[in-house]
């Protein structure tokens, strides 16, 4: 794929925010890719883990919020601790789907889960859910 | 844990009775809010935690035992953040002024930290009345008692808190390359075609390794690994599916507590038959399952 990349766009407010809200200093990544070696959720994202870093550290937030990563990620917190920077990759992706979520634009509808469902689902299931994907 | 994970609870509680510990309920407590905040400008959703937190210090306790893995790390976090950061703990304790200042002097413990550290192995073994007659069990950890580092109750890369655990209640602990995989967590409500991949990669590789069951300690784990056996097994003729326990239902089999108080009804994957078949649990046993 084929981005621009500008003196501009590095300075962002997006690129401001997501720094702020996961406390991480993007620079620190140097791509070695461990973050999508180990990711379990991989191979059913558009984006890996590394290229999602890599476009937020140059403040590509259109490419970003075409891709679905962010939103396939489970938080299971491998990539944080396999990255040799020592780079907390899930709060990134955690301030990458709270950017969207603050703007009240939820990535599922409780009334979208069956009544079926809802019944069989352990209350963990619900809660953590509706905290990651509403706003 | 008083409904859906009672087969977690109750068999927990019970074991560690007769191992000489007695687990009382906090009052008062509430929803830990199952996952930690991870927005650094985010300390609302710090509260819920922190006042669980709260209600031990008020009785008086240094230490809180969870029995869930997600709820451990929850808390733990939680408690990691009021002792390390000052300005937020001041914020959160002049925000609940309902309540008594709070600045983590409470102790977050998993139950399999209490078995290992204030019981110990060898005295977990010599009170084994129901050796699990070498069941080949594979340890599966999941997430959240691993990671991130700050809260791991083993090493993050090759724990053995689980196999030791195993071992002393005399199975046979098989370990698998996916034994500290996600499960997707809370990805079953929004992408449970993802979910379903994944619990079919990861109990594979346990039954590849010659696993005869599974063990675990986080009810969305347990649900996640075992609502979609039936449905993995009709669409993967390869995939045999495979019993699922709590870590606590085989301490109380194995400490010969009545098996009624593990609630076997509510388990996937049908743990009765290959109970039956290793003699664990006698032929008079038996439980309508409810899970798939």
């Amino acid at each position: 794929m084929s981005v621009t990349i500008s003196p501009k766009r590095l300075r962002r407010e997006f690129v401001r925010k997501v720094r702020e809200l996961s406390g991480q200093n993007l620079q620190l990544c140097y791509q070695c890719g461990m973050c999508s070696g180990v990711c379990p959720a991989v191979s059913n994202m558009d984006l890996s883990p590394r290229r999602i870093i890599e476009l937020a550290r140059l403040g590509l937030e259109e490419e970003i919020a075409n891709s679905k990563t962010v939103w396939i990620c489970a938080s299971c917190f491998a990539c944080t601790v396999n990255c040799p920077r020592g780079f907390d990759l899930s709060k990134m992706m955690e301030a990458i789907r709270l950017l969207t979520l603050r703007k009240n634009i939820d990535y599922i509808r409780p009334e979208d889960i069956s009544p079926q469902e809802r019944c069989k689902l352990p209350q963990i299931a619900m809660v953590s859910g509706l905290r990651k994907f509403t706003g | 844990m008083k409904t859906k994970a009672r087969n977690l609870e109750e068999p927990g509680i019970a074991s560690l009775e007769v191992l000489g510990l007695k687990l009382v309920e906090i009052p008062r407590w509430n929803c830990c809010g199952a996952v930690y905040s991870l927005a650094d400008d985010d300390l609302i959703h710090q509260v819920a935690p922190v006042r669980n937190l709260i209600r031990a210090k008020e009785q008086g306790q240094d230490k809180l035992a969870t029995l869930c893995a997600f709820c451990f790390n929850t808390l733990k976090r939680a408690n990691l953040l009021m002792r390390e950061n000052a300005e937020k703990r001041n914020t959160l304790n002049s925000f609940m002024d309902e309540e008594i200042d709070y600045g983590g002097e409470v102790e977050v413990v998993h139950l399999l930290e209490v078995l290992r550290d204030e019981i110990g192995w060898e005295a977990l073994a010599q009170k084994v009345k129901l050796p699990l007659r070498e069941l080949k069990v594979a340890p599966y950890y999941g997430c959240t008692l691993l990671r991130p580092r700050e809260v791991a109750i083993d090493s993050v890369e090759n724990p053995t808190i689980l196999r030791e655990f195993l071992k002393a209640l005399g199975a046979s602990p098989v370990d698998f390359p996916e034994s500290t995989r996600c499960c997707g967590s809370y990805q079953v409500i929004s992408n449970p075609d993802d979910i379903s991949e994944y619990a079919r990669v990861i109990l594979n590789s346990a039954l590849k390794h010659g696993a005869e069951a599974l063990v675990l300690t986080c009810p969305l784990c347990d649900y996640n690994l075992g609502q979609g056996q039936k449905e993995l097994m009709k669409k993967h003729s390869e995939f045999k599916g495979m019993p699922l326990f709590y870590f606590t239902q085989l301490l109380a089999l194995a400490l010969g507590l009545d098996p009624q108080v593990c609630h076997f009804e509510l388990n996937y994957g049908s743990p009765e038959s290959l109970l039956r078949e290793k003699n664990l649990l006698s032929q008079s046993e038996s439980f309508q399952p409810i899970g798939g």
